[in-house]
């Protein structure tokens, strides 16, 4: 039987779920191994250090920048604080006397007498770590962070907005094909992670924004939904540090698709649990999918690791369409040509036979198909 | 099969962001040809981390094809022991997003431009490029400078005994913001100074502590002057010794090659220029890829590489329309597309890179981007492909009368003989007349241009070829990597609609009059020539001089003569009916697209 091989996004319950938690520089780790943690249990802190700003003190007094050294009342290393005078010339005769002061609170990293500039270092910035998950502390990498494990229910998502959010599952609207009505949404949603079905109604995002809704959970968006949520037109798919209120996670892609049945029958089930959200998406190479993540189940023995993505195609398999004029369509396998065939773009390509629920049949290219 | 006293065997890899691709060359008396070709996905990330891998795994497919052992106990036989192994092995690279580079300079248009262009020379993206003058407070370079995480740094400024304090100024910005290193976080960011000479020991006073500093020649040594020479080596050689030497599996590659392993873009750019060297003759490149766009130019010598990092077809396909907007997309279409449809559909091209486009919508669609993100990128190039800025040029009255003046453009589309098209959209457009289509639109070629794409993307093997045995890596290019295409004849001027434009003969047998606004193919096959007539109107002018005919010696190729007659600079109609019925009349006269749909609308679905 012919086999071959498709990518997919994972949809499952019960994997057992490894991510590790890293600073972005050195510090100090605060869980130990086997300890378990939830979601906001803060596992690692780091200071970074202050943002430097700049201080042109011979420009400022009027002085050559060799001059500047006898002006100053700072010396490296010294603190500083926002205001605080560093510097004074002596003017003429004891008249015009001029001042510089620290923009930034800090300490005096280095002093210049070839361009006459100051730099303020200023105070470190807290960086913390949550656990994101509940879980298992399995390792830990000294100053560095920890990894956990989770026994997970994974819903990954083809495109996010937002980062690590967590709040509980609601399930609004009566299906996967239905979209959501802002009118929907009211009080009992603060702080919730909300699954809508096929899309968004004019007016949800700001709906759920107002209200204070974590995330959104919906099979589909359009490019203006997208611009109305940022204020701008995204041009390379990198998210994750956006300014939103609620994170977005989209199951499908851009248009009127609706949520996969088989998604959206999994976050059902899982109504009220408690999720962890995150809307990063990074497509291009290290490819990082956002995600649905309901972690509550406790880990133990058995669940299936998740590492690599996709599926083996054979007759048979459940896949979905994942472009025009299929996309979001879902399908069997019913024939797997070994030899190219021209498409209606005339290219000649790779194809599978897929039979729709509805009992219609139709050759797509096997670059344009994933798991179901 | 054995193999004669004069056959060789060389084997080349390139490792790309996604693809590692692999070719194998048999050259003999009878000079080189193509063999075979393999890829495998690239594997500098997890779970393999280690890019030999992707190598070996392109091999084998390419194992399968001739039946050769090339690789014994997860090694590269070399050198080949009889039937077994290669002669030569090479390879280039961009995977992990190729070489990214921050260049600082303390003018914007004169030494931060000097220093863009040695490093898009060297092959490098530049993530970003910092200047005195750049419009930016100090505060937002150093923050700017700390979210970047760059390969190296390339520092410039000043000419040799000019300003210093402007320079160090720049050194403490640096130093202020203590960039990071991309790859590892325990050793410290190459950063080469090619500035003012004056101010080489107080820069290293600064910087000496927190990077790994070095110097080169000054890139700007007199306003008069650019030596960019010194500073290009210099990044090639930290490519391979610093950067790659981090990457998981490079140093196993590194020791395989039979030399250097190059950045992939400045193994382009050695064909490029050894092209151009050969025939002599002025080349234009473009390779558009997923994420982003190289633009090369060999003009009169002069050697010129920009690379548009946000401008793709597949990753960076949204970010063309956020460039240009939703409506210079849609110019390019002779079908209606409703523009929330046409937005959505490159919003899932950029979210799902790898499929491709089914129904012939979709492809137009896809063809209309590629457009725009091919002018983008050669605008970008023409920027830069400039004179230098800030130079005192000793002028002839004729070139009061031109107003011609510093930092002018090298890059005239009428003084280029070839264009050279690479990447997806254009090397796999499903009918050739596309490929010609969309470079003639984006480029806007002038006179007499030939065209012609990459077959199977083979310029970086050839490249890296080039500079070890140039005449082997030439004949493959011509016999297996450049698919000629034809030739454009688009005379410059503006005329009347309908009015005679221009007649064409060739060798007397086919001859075509050409209206104003319209165009027209003559059929001339691969492998045959002619001689062509062109015969402009008045006031258009193909290389000759406005009204005055010419008569060359013309290839032929897939496509044939395409005759252009809409006019340079192509203004396209303002009216959306008038402009798509337009686009219809050239779509059928270079037999662009079907004319009747034998496939049903929508796609094959077929009854059960």
């Amino acid at each position: 039987m012919a086999e071959t091989y498709t990518q997919g996004l994972t949809v499952a319950e019960g994997v057992r779920l490894r991510r590790q938690r890293r600073l972005p520089v050195k510090g100090t780790v605060l869980v130990r191994k086997n300890q378990s943690v939830e979601r906001d249990t803060v596992l690692a802190r780091a200071e970074l250090p202050g943002v430097a700003r700049v201080v042109n003190v011979a420009a400022l007094l009027g002085i050559a920048p060799e001059a500047i050294e006898r002006a100053l009342l700072k010396r490296e290393g010294d603190a500083v604080t926002g205001g605080e005078i560093l510097g004074r010339s002596s003017g003429f005769w004891g008249l015009f006397r001029s001042k510089c002061t620290s923009p930034v609170s800090g300490h005096v990293e280095s002093i210049s007498t070839v361009t006459g500039q100051v730099v303020i270092r200023g105070v470190p910035i807290q960086v913390e770590v949550a656990a994101y998950l509940d879980g298992e502390i399995v390792d830990v990498f000294p100053g560095e962070g920890a990894e956990i494990e989770a026994r997970a229910t994974l819903v990954q998502g083809i495109f996010g907005v937002g980062g690590e959010v967590w709040g509980n599952l609601a399930i609004v609207g009566p299906g996967p094909d239905e979209r959501l009505d802002p009118g929907r949404l009211d009080e009992s949603h603060r702080g919730q992670v909300i699954v809508a079905g096929r899309g968004l109604m004019p007016g949800c995002i700001e709906r759920a924004a107002y209200l204070g809704v974590r995330g959104l959970v919906v099979g589909s968006i359009t490019d203006s939904d997208l611009r109305d949520l940022l204020g701008y037109d995204l041009g390379s798919a990198i998210t994750g540090g956006e300014a939103v209120t609620t994170t977005l996670v989209v199951t499908e892609g851009f248009g009127d698709v609706p949520m996969a049945e088989r998604t959206f029958r999994l976050l059902e089930s899982k109504n009220g649990c408690r999720a962890s959200l995150n809307g990063k998406t990074q497509i291009r190479a290290g490819v990082i999918r956002p995600e649905v993540v309901i972690s509550s189940e406790r880990p133990g023995e058995g669940g299936e690791s998740v590492r690599a993505m996709g599926i083996s195609l054979k007759i048979g398999t459940r896949v979905r369409g994942a472009r025009v004029p299929f996309l979001g369509r879902v399908g069997t396998v019913t024939a797997l040509p070994r030899s190219p065939v021209q498409i209606e773009t005339e290219a000649r390509v790779r194809v599978v036979e897929l039979t729709f629920d509805d009992g219609s049949r139709a050759l797509v290219p096997r670059s344009n198909i994933e798991s179901g | 099969m054995g193999l004669g006293f004069r056959m060789k065997r060389i084997l080349i890899t390139d490792c790309g962001s996604t693809t590692t691709k692999a070719i194998l060359i048999v050259s003999d008396d009878d000079g080189g040809r193509l063999q075979a070709r393999g890829e495998a996905p690239t594997t500098v990330e997890a779970p393999h981390e280690d890019v030999t891998r992707g190598v070996l795994g392109a091999i084998a497919d390419l194992e399968s094809i001739v039946g050769w052992t090339l690789v014994e106990d997860g090694r590269i036989v070399t050198p080949r022991r009889g039937d077994v192994g290669v002669d030569l092995f090479l390879s280039t690279s961009s995977a992990g997003g190729g070489l990214q580079m921050v260049v600082a300079g303390v003018v914007q248009t004169m030494t931060a431009e000097s220093a863009e262009r040695a490093a898009l020379g060297a092959g490098a993206i530049v993530m970003d490029a910092l200047a005195l003058n750049d419009g930016r407070s100090v505060h937002e370079r150093i923050g700017r400078l700390r979210d970047l995480r760059p390969d190296m740094i390339l520092l410039s400024g000043g000419i040799d005994g000019g300003t210093v304090a402007h320079v160090v100024e720049l050194a403490e910005t640096l130093a202020a913001a203590d960039p990071q290193e991309r790859l590892g976080q325990s050793t410290r960011l190459p950063l080469i100074y090619a500035g003012n000479r004056d101010a080489r020991d107080l820069v290293r006073e600064r910087l000496g502590g927190r990077t790994r500093f070095s110097t080169v020649a000054n890139i700007r040594p007199t306003m008069e002057e650019e030596n960019l020479g010194p500073a290009r080596e210099a990044i090639q050689s930290l490519f391979e010794e610093h950067v790659m030497a981090h990457a998981p599996g490079y140093p196993t590659l590194v020791e395989w090659a039979g030399a250097p392993v190059m950045p992939t873009p400045a193994a382009v750019g050695s064909l490029m220029r050894t092209l151009a060297e050969v025939t002599r003759s002025n080349i234009v490149g473009v390779d558009i890829g997923g994420a982003t766009t190289d633009v090369f130019s060999v003009v009169d010598g002069v050697y010129n590489r920009t690379v548009s990092a946000n401008l793709g077809m597949s990753y960076s396909m949204a970010n063309v329309m956020a460039t240009v907007g939703a409506g210079n997309i849609r110019r390019w279409l002779s079908i209606e597309m409703e523009e929330g449809r046409m937005r959505d559909g490159i919003r899932n091209k950029m979210i799902r890179p790898t499929t491709i486009p089914q129904t012939l919508e979709d492809l137009r669609l896809e063809q209309a981007v590629a457009r725009e993100a091919l002018s983008g990128a050669l605008g970008e190039h023409v920027r830069l492909a400039s004179g230098l800025k800030g130079a005192r040029l000793e002028r002839t009255i004729s070139d009061v009368f031109e107003q011609r003046a510093s930092g002018e453009g090298l890059l005239d589309m009428a003084s280029v003989d070839l264009i050279m098209g690479s990447g997806g959209v254009l090397s796999h457009a499903p009918r050739r007349s596309q490929a010609a289509a969309m470079m003639i639109d984006a480029l806007q070629p002038k006179g007499i241009t030939e065209l012609a794409v990459d077959s199977v993307f083979m310029m970086p093997h050839l490249g890296i070829l080039a500079e070890l045995e140039p005449e082997i890596a030439l004949d493959v290019f011509r016999r297996d990597c450049m698919v000629l295409l034809g030739a454009c004849v688009a005379p410059v001027g503006k005329g009347r609609f309908g009015r005679t434009c221009l007649r064409v003969s060739l060798d007397g047998l086919a001859r075509v009059e050409v209206n104003f606004g319209d165009m027209a193919v003559l059929p001339l096959g691969p492998g045959e020539t002619c001689r062509m007539m062109v015969e402009p109107a008045s006031g258009f002018d193909v290389g000759a001089g406005a009204g005055r005919a010419m008569t060359l010696e013309v290839r032929g190729g897939r496509v044939g003569i395409i005759i252009d007659a809409r006019g340079r600079p192509l203004d396209l109609p303002d009216d959306p009916e008038m402009r798509r019925s337009a686009q219809r009349c050239w779509e059928e006269s270079l037999d662009l697209f079907p004319q009747r749909q034998d496939h049903r609308a929508g796609m094959q679905e077929h009854d059960g």
